[in-house]
């Protein structure tokens, strides 16, 4: 070697050889890959067809509505939650702790049985409103609040000191003060946490299949399964697939500009 | 201009039926953070109307002394009466003394979700219980005080550190205090954007206010205040009318924080 590489061009070498080694791995995986038979399997177009309408208006929209009931009922226990957690009342924090240990510390899963199982055991004659709504609204609120209970928790602390004190020195009361000045800016704060946390949820909501649900209560998961056993090919599995990233991929757009939003206001 | 009419009637109405010497007074106020004792025997008299500066090093115990007043922190000892309420009565409905008792922040502490009337009209709507077109005029009108009638629809976030405090300002004002409050309302502030602030002030000083001012702003304390006090390591060390405190101390302490603060150069001679 009589030339020596600069440390510039040595950057650009070492850049080249990156690149290089993405379109080599790609490249390898493409040429390799059997396409004839994964088509076969997962791109019948025929079956495709006969997805349709059912896998929009029935599975797709009951993924919605189980996602959006488990949501709202985890929203509000979760900001209950972290209100005890914050409490002076020690033993509304104790319990609201418990809480957020035992249902972030198990699966998913394993809380829907529970509430599959468990529940009509230990509360024998009653039984959950809603029927199966009912109960995936209750194993997925249940899950997703103890997550939303802790980012509620972080937003109203994010909520700068000074802000009660103004409000108590205009003469607002705690409780008061709570409501109107600090939780309207604790939800500001939390709102691309508790999107992401939708978009988890929407993921959640195949675990229904566990609860055992009737033909028109199936969602995207339960109905791509059976309709890929019906016809033993996978093509209803990837179509199914392609409507959830119909919904998580612009709810990730979404939280991405909110981030970028509550970056830009601070 | 209104409202200084109301509050002179209001102090006549109360004058005719019990006599008022006092519109603040402390005695034997001590306050400790654990083991730090910050005031230790604090006694002051504001009478109605009057415009008091507390001045004093940093750590002097003067903000703790003025968040003592509406009870931001709870006294050790002590007793306060403002406005003929004792505050420091275990029975005394705090949220009901805290309206007739105006605070400004450092900070200004405006609420960053409301627009500029939003801030002025929320607390009057929910503590006062006023209608929305009282809250609405009262707002306008304490915004106009202020000089910030066009910026009532912006966000606090969008107004100057001067402006917001004005706006902070108006929003006690708005609750119509018999008493304000300032916990060193320039000192967050850049230099530029604290004259429009004291000016407010010291219009508020001419109608007639009681006010209690913690500051190191020693020009509008020697213009504006009707008596000056000042303390150190949580006592007051001397008092008296702005001209005797600042112009000739009696207290070698008081020579000094005045020298360090008048002279900033002098200090490091």
């Amino acid at each position: 070697m009589t030339s020596r590489l600069s440390r510039r061009q040595w950057r650009r070498v070492s850049r080249v050889v990156q690149y290089a080694l993405f379109f080599v791995v790609l490249g390898l995986l493409v040429t390799t890959a059997d396409w004839t038979r994964l088509g076969n399997q997962f791109a019948q177009k025929d079956l495709v067809a006969r997805l349709f309408p059912d896998i929009i208006t029935t599975a797709l929209v009951n993924t919605v509505v189980y996602t959006a009931s488990g949501f709202l009922f985890g929203l509000v226990l979760g900001l209950v939650i972290a209100l005890m957690r914050l409490s002076s009342v020690a033993p509304y924090r104790w319990a609201a702790g418990v809480y957020i240990e035992i249902f972030r510390g198990l699966p998913a899963l394993l809380i829907f049985i529970f509430v599959g199982v468990a529940v009509p055991l230990a509360f024998p004659g009653t039984e959950i409103p809603g029927g199966t709504y009912g109960k995936v609204a209750l194993g997925l609120g249940l899950v997703a609040a103890a997550y939303m209970a802790e980012t509620f928790r972080a937003g109203i602390q994010a909520v700068p000191k000074g802000q009660m004190e103004a409000a108590r020195s205009l003469g607002f009361s705690h409780t008061r003060a709570t409501v109107s000045v600090i939780i309207p800016q604790a939800l500001r704060i939390v709102v691309p946490p508790l999107t992401n946390e939708l978009v988890l949820l929407f993921k959640d909501s195949s675990l229904v299949l566990f609860l055992g649900v009737t033909l028109q209560e199936r969602e995207l998961t339960k109905f791509g399964r059976d309709l890929a056993s019906q016809t033993a090919n996978s093509t209803p599995i990837l179509v199914a697939g392609l409507c959830y990233l119909l919904v998580t991929v612009p709810l990730g757009f979404v939280v991405r500009r909110l981030e970028a939003r509550a970056a830009r206001a601070r | 201009m209104k409202g200084k009419v109301k509050h002179a009637m209001a102090a006549d109405d109360n004058d005719a039926t019990r006599p008022r010497p006092t519109e603040i007074e402390i005695r034997d106020l001590h306050k400790s953070f654990g083991a730090t004792e910050v005031l230790r025997g604090i006694d002051l008299q504001v009478a109605p109307g009057e415009v008091v500066c507390v001045i004093g090093p940093s750590g002097s115990g003067k903000s703790t002394l003025l968040r003592c007043v509406n009870l931001l922190e709870e006294p050790s000892r002590g007793r306060i009466v403002v406005s003929g309420t004792d505050v420091t009565d275990p029975d005394v409905d705090i949220d009901a003394a805290r309206r007739r008792i105006g605070m400004v922040f450092q900070q200004f502490n405006l609420f960053p979700h409301l627009t500029v009337s939003g801030n002025l009209v929320l607390p009057q709507r929910r503590v006062l219980g006023r209608d929305r077109r009282t809250a609405d005029r009262v707002a306008r009108e304490n915004l106009r005080r202020v000089a910030l009638d066009d910026k009532a629809d912006a966000y606090p976030a969008q107004l100057s550190g001067g402006q917001q405090q004005r706006v902070a300002i108006a929003r006690a004002l708005a609750m119509d205090p018999r008493v304000m409050l300032f916990d060193e309302p320039t000192s967050a502030l850049d230099p530029e954007l604290v004259g429009d602030v004291l000016a407010v002030m010291r219009s508020l000083a001419a109608d007639g206010m009681t006010m209690v001012v913690v500051t190191h702003e020693m020009s509008f304390a020697r213009e504006v205040a009707d008596r000056v006090v000042f303390m150190d390591e949580g006592r007051v060390v001397e008092q008296g009318p702005a001209a005797q405190v600042i112009g000739s101390p009696r207290h070698e302490r008081t020579r000094d924080f005045l020298t360090r603060v008048l002279d900033p150069a002098a200090s490091k001679l």
